[in-house]
């Protein structure tokens, strides 16, 4: 499938996406709570199967937290990117797509612990690298620790 | 008796000594002394055969890894032994908080215990031995089996995971093995009809057993070969320990000393179990005999026994060595299978074959 | 005052160890709780974090030239590649061209050292089965290509060569002969590899059958790299999505369909020829020419999101940059194949025993470092 198609084919599942022209990848900004919907639809529907969740990263804006979802299908080798945000810095919560790709489970291990971002449905949401008892997110923009990081 | 010393046969030696200290002193003080002397003799031996071990050890596994090995103390490397053992001797002894005191310190000592229990009945050259049992082959048998019972302490006294999962490995590997051994020496032992080890070696002096009862002693030979190293904790067998698996197994709270004991006792059982196999299936100090050649008989008598019989043992070992620097290790299962599955159903028929040879007077 | 146990309680109980931080089959400092049942593998719960760094932290502090300093101490194994997931997402959000003598450059260094992260992993992975052997094997034939690597890099681990739009300076006058002689020498010496190893009943039984998983379930829970083709997912990036030259070479993706720990191992195995195949078509055709592209003192990207996909030795690496048009990053996020492979081992090596967890942790090739970031 072209990327053309693709966009029509999410622009029909659903209608409320935003598809910024002019980027690289074909980029799909979803809302949040329709994002596990149209997810599971691209995965199950045979002609784009986008079956294998290369890479899925929590990003701090510093005025809204987002989440990328790079898929790439294994039989078409198309890929695209699904990106969803909150307004919500404080306490980001999205729907866990550990139920469609199983590699999320990691992925969003570790966005939780370093970002803080929740995701809702994920069996076992517990900080990845650092210890359980470690206060804050060390990837959001307004962490401080004064002992290890020094600012120039 | 008149002092006499010869390299070919030691039996006048040892008289001499038994008769000059049973006529200086009452029995029971020569008995005393002569225990003595052997006891010394044995531990200088061990010492420097468990030296001489890890040194060879170290060179021949350098040799298959394309590496050069030890070779900066001394020339060749070769006080780098020495130099370990004192490093050994002056480390601390750490001890474990929660093990079992009396059982993690008498470990060590069961299992060095019994490599030297067993090495008594080992004939070195001809008279040269402390004891000849006329149950030889059963004696040394039911001693080395001693041994499993230090490992398991050993295990079970750490107080480590690690060490009691190598620990029941050990002792399942051990026991199991124990009877493929017992019946590849059952094989030769029927061939021979004694189970003296000086007999034994005696009846080799037209041929050695391994060609005398050709395929059934063939196949004893490997068999015990395969089993003895499984025996002795040696790699492609050295589940027990499996350091990429359990660190060191059973002996992974040991120190000093205490380690250094485990890791010599390992050596001694190898060159135990190569000098059976050389007693037993290669003649012991045996020259190669070969009936109607006279000549060649001759020139074999000319190399004293002790060569003999050390050259055979350190033939068995390197094969032993070789085995543990070029195979991967087995799993605990693929072990019991080996065991249960094909060597003692092998070696059972091989008995029977060899009851069967030795009947018809099928052997040389 | 140790509690007194009824016997049932203790049948009970889970029998948990810890392999790790320190054990000698985790390659590095990680640590797996594992429950057993006897010798037999229930659960393994892995546990990263040892080795954070925060590189990722550090990399939003940093500009885009020094990132790349950092990227190679993630997989030390394969610098190269490391490095050129961010020079190539760079590159790519500038939209440079860069040099033909560049590229050509670029993918020899990086099957250079694919061979040689082969090498060590399969040194490493004998002597996971208690073959030592294999491990002086492979360290003396990874020497030469570490050679390579220092005459023309400066360095031989960690060489921080790639820079965005070139590299860091020009290959060395002996580069091509030393690579034609390594070639001539490993073709000679890697069927070594398998008369030690692959062939050996004790070796093939330890491997065969074990540690199972599907293509599908292989390509849901993201298992790449050679680990990945194993189970017949063909992940390579380096057919699916091309990057250097790798659309110009003939070479062919090693596939095997069973999935098991023997499937693995012969993945890499076959892919060490296919990197000797790939550098013996370029290494003669190397284009004179600038080592590097023009490019402005201070880079900055314009604003977006970049990403990157680059096959690593051990898996398909992701560059996903960020970027709010200053010189630094607002956030780059690197996709370790080793975390999103660990995922994988809890599935592999459910009812198989500890001898197996070490054989079929050590068929993912798991490098700590990448993992911990």
């Amino acid at each position: 499938m072209t990327d053309e198609q693709i966009k029509e084919k999410i622009l029909k599942i659903l209608p409320e996406v935003e598809i910024p022209e002019g980027k690289p990848t074909l980029t799909v900004i979803v809302p949040p709570d329709k994002l596990f919907t149209l997810a599971k639809e691209l995965k199950e529907s045979p002609d784009t199967s986008f079956d294998y969740l290369i890479c899925l990263t929590g990003v701090d804006y510093g005025k809204s937290m987002s989440v990328f979802y790079h898929i790439t299908s294994t039989k078409f080798n198309h890929t695209i990117i699904l990106k969803t945000s909150t307004q919500n810095r404080e306490t980001p919560a999205f729907d866990s797509v550990y139920s469609i790709w199983k590699t999320a489970e990691y992925h969003e291990r570790e966005a939780y612990d370093l970002l803080g971002i929740t995701f809702n449905n994920h069996p076992d949401l517990r900080r990845m690298f650092l210890d359980e008892d470690w206060v804050g997110h060390p990837l959001r923009k307004d962490y401080s620790d004064p002992i290890n990081i020094v600012e120039r | 008796m008149a002092f006499s010393f010869s390299i070919y046969d030691f039996t006048s030696f040892t008289q001499w000594i038994d008769k000059s200290l049973y006529a200086a002193m009452p029995p029971f003080w020569a008995l005393i002394v002569e225990m003595v002397i052997i006891g010394i003799v044995f531990l200088g031996f061990y010492a420097l055969l468990g030296l001489f071990l890890v040194y060879a050890e170290r060179k021949i596994c350098a040799f298959m890894q394309c590496r050069v090995g030890p070779n900066r103390v001394g020339p060749f490397g070769f006080i780098q032994t020495i130099a370990d053992l004192i490093k050994l001797l002056l480390k601390e002894l750490i001890f474990i908080k929660n093990a079992d005191k009396i059982l993690f310190n008498v470990a060590p000592f069961i299992v060095i215990i019994v490599s030297f229990l067993a090495i008594a009945a080992i004939p070195f050259a001809k008279g040269l031995h402390a004891m000849d049992f006329n149950i030889g082959v059963f004696y040394i048998m039911a001693v080395s089996s001693m041994g499993v019972i230090g490992v398991l302490l050993a295990g079970w006294s750490s107080n480590n995971k690690y060490s009691l999962i190598g620990a029941m490995r050990s002792g399942a590997q051990i026991v199991s093995y124990e009877l493929s051994v017992g019946l590849s020496l059952i094989t030769i032992v029927v061939l021979a009809g004694s189970m003296q080890l000086s007999t034994i070696v005696e009846g080799q002096r037209d041929l050695w057993f391994i060609f005398k009862g050709h395929i059934p002693a063939i196949i004893a030979f490997i068999v015990f070969l395969i089993a003895s190293t499984a025996e002795t904790n040696r790699g492609p067998f050295d589940l027990a320990e499996a350091e990429s698996e359990l660190t060191a197994g059973f002996h992974t709270e040991y120190s000093g000393i205490r380690f250094a004991f485990f890791f010599l006792a390992e050596y001694m059982n190898m060159f135990l179990v190569a000098s059976i196999a050389a007693t037993v299936f290669w003649g012991g100090w045996m020259p190669l005999h070969i009936n109607g050649f006279t000549g060649f008989n001759h020139v074999m008598d000319f190399i004293p026994p002790i060569f003999w019989f050390f050259g055979k043992s350190f033939f068995i070992m390197w094969i032993m060595m070789w085995f543990k620097w070029t195979f991967p290790r087995l799993r605990i299962d693929q072990l019991l299978t080996l065991e249960w599955k094909y060597l003692l159903p092998i070696n059972l028929v091989n008995v029977l074959l060899m009851a069967l040879i030795v009947l018809m007077g099928w052997h040389f | 005052m140790a509690e007194i146990l009824e016997v049932k309680d203790i049948a009970q109980q889970e029998y948990l160890i810890n392999m790790g931080p320190q054990h000698p089959s985790t390659h590095g400092v990680m640590r797996l709780v594992v429950s057993l049942n006897g010798e037999i593998v229930k659960n393994v719960q892995p546990h990263c974090g040892y080795i954070h760094r925060g590189i990722e932290k550090m990399c939003e502090k940093l500009t885009y030239p020094q990132i790349i300093h950092l990227t190679d101490r993630m997989d030390y194994l394969s610098a190269h590649m490391n490095n050129a997931s961010v020079c190539l997402t760079v590159e790519k959000a500038l939209g440079i061209e860069i040099p033909e003598r560049v590229k050509y450059i670029r993918t020899i260094m990086d099957e250079l050292q694919r061979i040689a992260s082969h090498q060590l992993w399969w040194c490493a992975f004998g002597m996971d089965l208690g073959g030592l052997t294999c491990f002086f094997y492979g360290l003396r034939d990874r020497e030469p290509i570490l050679d390579i690597f220092e005459e023309s890099t400066g360095s031989r681990l960690i060489q921080s060569y790639y820079t965005p739009g070139g590299l860091m300076n020009d290959i060395h006058p002996d580069f091509q002969k030393k690579v034609k002689e390594f070639i001539k020498y490993f073709r000679k010496i890697l069927p070594e590899y398998d008369q030690l190893l692959t062939g050996n009943v004790i070796f093939q039984e330890r491997t065969k059958g074990i540690g199972i998983l599907s293509k599908e379930e292989a390509i849901n829970r993201g298992l790449t790299g050679p680990s990945g083709r194993g189970s017949g997912f063909a992940c390579d990036v380096r057919k699916r999505a091309p990057y250097h030259l790798y659309d110009k070479v003939d070479f062919k993706e090693c596939l095997y369909e069973e999935g098991d720990t023997f499937a693995r191992y012969k993945v890499r195995i076959d892919e060490m020829w296919e990197s000797m195949k790939i550098i013996e078509q370029l290494i003669d055709n190397i284009p004179e020419g600038d080592y590097t592209a023009k490019m402005k003192a201070v880079i900055k990207l314009p604003e977006g999101e970049f990403f990157q996909r680059v096959e690593t030795a051990r898996g398909e690496l992701i560059c996903f940059i960020v970027s709010d048009g200053n010189k630094n990053p607002l956030r780059v996020k690197f996709r370790s194949p080793n975390l999103i492979n660990l995922a994988s081992l809890n599935v592999m090596s459910k009812d198989f025993k500890i001898a197996d967890l070490v054989a079929i942790s050590g068929s993912l090739d798991l490098v700590i470092p990448c993992m911990d970031r």
